[in-house]
């Protein structure tokens, strides 16, 4: 038994955020039913421009993203365009709890399965679209990718060097959509199952990331201050930053908070002359000259590599940790014991390594259990197993390209 | 101070009781935390401390004493919910366990956030927030299209990474109460920080195991477009189709050199990359992010402005939308903070209260809800107990 075992997720659109949407709950026990069609593909199927010629031979459709964004859900491919198409849709729509849209606002009324519509067929449904700006307001048709709704969303302007450009930011700001989406979905599925009502959820991935600024937006609305990029400093504290390490572009970010950590880093430094001179004496007098301490320990991480400095530092008490990088991440000891990688196999794809649910739960563990989906993997079972369609049926939706 | 308090925000903001608990007479980290109103620091005037705790209801107590221990214990009776950070064993050790707790209330969910989750041999180390972000390979590859190659990989935002974590363990805290709603059994939930960020990233991740790639600060960044500079700030534009590069050429008055061979299509373009890269920017430089914002996205091109948090207070899309809202609280007076991103067609975000002054809702929980009577009260005040 899952968490979400018997929650029924229906899923278009075919952008990031709203297949993390999904993906998080298919991980916590969901059946989610990816709806695409060959001639409007998931936007991860488009190959990767680094991807070798036999794999995209092998696999044309299929990328590693799409089976990392896709884990465990099942895929049919309709025609929207065809009435017969929008038909199905509805019946899916029948049978779900929960339905995920990221379409551009009114497409979905356009094509005859807005919210009002659908309401009708299934009451108590739970419907959320996810755009860049939201359903209304004079910006509500605006498009954008996730650089641009970070960008907007004022995360970007905060994020680099104080003397160097903003910064993009693209797929976490998808997955901090998607996430933010899928709360929103279970508080409302709480709360159905509690009164029986469903509702409409309207979301705008752009406030989404404002949303996570909000000590920067305050400082503004209280102070008129407009702040900008701070790259690793603190307001507070000092050293706090990331240091050059043995080997090429090695890191390791320290943070010292207490004096405690203090002393306890100058002795692990071996307590050089510099360490006791009177501008590092406290805190406040290492924050004005954090520019002269950073420079100091910079010599003495550059001896060593960042692993051996994190145990170290780690031992004396002091917050050290690397500056991971993905192949680091993938070989740690720490993350191999607590199950990080996760091996499918996937239909044309063939083993593929994954990244294991985040949350760990005691009773009703989220988890993987099978590769994402081939396009149309699924159209027999949906179409046949859950809507009961004749196999001559749907052979004949599949010729008429309502199934494709 | 920021992660988990985000988690219990979201969960107020929908409507959920939430009772924050904080040590007497110091309280949560973030009451010492800017940015504070008219720059006086003070623990009430907080706006990082305002904004992730708005909704809740404050007590204090004090853990560290047999009474305090016992008022916790019929609080937990009372509660769906347990959100803590307090760092693997903290509270095993104060007799505060899942174990404990879970049988004084079977329903309980328990939600714990620490740095590297509940087990592994980093389950004990420390890390500050900067420390959590540079944990789960994000910041490896911050900032993209590498400014300055000699310089260190950065965080995101000021506390971005902590309030992702928050939405992650919102996220599970939701997953279990639904279960809890529907069998009576609750469950512990053990949320990593860095396994919390990781999963922010499993797409850059995904490259080393699958292509052998190892995504660094110089493999990100487009050919053409990505962020550029413009007048008074930075544009975001992204050019993933031909008609995007039509529309930017309309937005740009049509010059003649975009009618030149080798600019006629997207490989001639990147093969051009350097060229194309300033003839943009020469063009952007004459203009101002909101103009270059607004005109290419009338044309249907994507692109975005950097907003600054000024911006975003003077967007008139975001009024419309309604994404600030205006607080009343006793010590900040009328505050305007962000609400949320969603908008509930039956329940929407509520705006009940701004965040409690420390133990301002002593009398209210221990008095009111637990029955102890107000010369209880006193005399717990007395003995540093609330």
């Amino acid at each position: 038994m899952q968490a979400l075992s018997g929650v029924n997720v229906l899923e278009f659109g075919g952008m990031l955020a709203g297949a993390i949407t999904t993906k998080h709950l298919a991980l916590m026990g969901a059946r989610v039913i990816k709806v695409e069609s060959s001639k409007r593909m998931d936007i991860t199927r488009v190959q990767h421009p680094g991807a070798h010629s036999a794999l995209i031979e092998a696999a044309p459709t299929d990328t590693f993203m799409t089976n990392e964004t896709n884990l465990n859900k099942l895929d049919v491919t309709l025609n929207l365009r065809d009435p017969k198409g929008i038909g199905l849709a509805k019946r899916l729509v029948e049978i779900s709890d929960v339905l995920v849209e990221n379409f551009r606002p009114g497409v979905m009324d356009r094509i005859g399965l807005g919210y009002s519509t659908l309401k009708k067929i299934k009451p108590d449904l739970i419907m959320l679209s996810i755009s860049m700006a939201g359903g209304t307001g004079p910006e509500a048709h605006y498009t954008g990718y996730a650089p641009i709704f970070s960008a907007l969303g004022g995360v970007g302007h905060l994020t680099g060097y104080p003397d160097g450009p903003a910064t993009e930011i693209r797929f976490p700001v998808d997955v901090m959509v998607g996430t933010t989406a899928a709360f929103a979905i279970l508080a409302a599925l709480i709360h159905r199952n509690q009164t029986g009502e469903g509702q409409y959820i309207d979301l705008s991935a752009r406030e989404a990331a404002s949303c996570l600024i909000g000590e920067s937006i305050m400082d503004y609305t209280m102070n008129g201050r407009s702040r900008s990029r701070d790259a690793n400093c603190d307001e507070i504290m000092a050293p706090h930053n990331c240091y050059p390490c043995k080997g090429e572009d090695k890191w390791i970010s320290i943070a010292v908070k207490t004096e405690e950590e203090w002393a306890s880093l100058c002795q692990a430094m071996g307590n050089p002359s510099w360490a006791s001179e009177e501008r590092f004496a406290d805190s406040f007098n290492r924050l004005k000259n954090r520019e002269i301490l950073d420079n100091f320990i910079s010599k003495w991480t550059a001896q060593y590599t960042h692993y051996d400095l994190m145990h170290l530092l780690q031992k004396a008490g002091v917050a050290a940790v690397p500056s991971f990088n993905a192949e680091e991440l993938c070989s740690d000891s720490h993350l191999n014991q607590r199950g990080l990688l996760v091996v499918v196999d996937h239909q044309t794809l063939g083993a593929q390594t994954v990244f294991s649910p985040p949350a760990k739960f005691s009773l009703t563990p989220a988890k993987i259990s099978t590769a994402g989906p081939t396009l149309g993997q699924h159209n027999r079972y949906v179409f046949g197993e859950l809507l009961n369609l004749p196999p001559e049926e749907i052979t004949s939706l599949i010729e008429s390209e309502v199934i494709c | 101070m920021v992660a988990g308090p985000y988690c219990t925000k979201l969960l107020a903001d929908l409507g959920a009781e939430v009772i924050k608990v904080e040590q007497p007479g110091i309280g949560d980290e973030a009451r010492r935390r800017g940015p504070f109103l008219d720059d006086v620091p003070h623990s009430e005037r907080s706006g990082l401390f305002f904004y992730l705790n708005t909704n809740k209801l404050g007590v204090t107590l004090n853990l560290g004493c047999a009474k305090g221990l016992e008022i916790f214990k019929e609080i937990i009776k009372e509660t769906d919910i347990l959100v803590e950070d307090r760092g693997p064993g903290a509270l095993d050790s104060k007799g505060l366990g899942y174990g404990i707790l879970s049988e004084l209330n079977p329903r309980l969910v328990m939600t714990s956030i620490t740095p590297f989750g509940q087990s592994g041999p980093y389950t004990d180390y420390k890390a500050y927030p900067l420390n959590s972000f540079h944990s789960c390979g994000e910041g490896f590859v911050t900032p993209a299209q590498n400014p300055f190659p000699e310089r260190p990989p950065l965080k995101q935002g000021k506390y971005l990474g902590e309030y992702e974590v928050g939405i992650h363990a919102a996220l599970a805290t939701l997953g279990a109460l639904f279960y809890q709603r529907a069998t009576g059994i609750g469950q512990n939930v053990d949320i990593s920080k860095q396994e919390a960020l990781i999963a922010m990233s499993t797409a850059e991740l995904s490259f080393y195991p699958n292509l052998g790639v190892v995504p660094t600060r110089g493999t990100r960044g487009y050919t053409v477009g990505g962020i550029m500079p413009c007048k008074d700030g930075f544009v975001e534009i992204c050019l993933y189709s031909e008609q995007d590069w039509r529309g930017l050429v309309k937005l740009m008055g049509e010059p003649e050199w975009a009618e030149e061979e080798e600019y006629k299509d997207t490989s001639s373009r990147a093969e051009h990359s350097t060229e194309v890269q300033q003839l943009l920017t020469d063009w952007l430089m004459q203009h101002t992010m909101e103009e270059i914002y607004q005109q290419g996205q009338k044309l249907r091109v994507p692109i975005g402005a950097y907003y600054t948090p000024k911006d975003l207070l003077n967007s008139a899309h975001l009024k419309s939308r309604g994404l600030f809202a205006e607080i009343e609280h006793s010590e900040l007076g009328r505050i305007t903070c962000p609400t949320a991103p969603y908008k509930f067609s039956k329940t929407p975000w509520r705006k009940e209260r701004g965040a409690p002054l420390l133990g301002e809702h002593n009398e209210t929980i221990y008095h009111a809800c637990l029955g102890y009577s107000k010369e209880d009260l006193a005399t717990m005040r007395g003995l540093g107990i609330i």
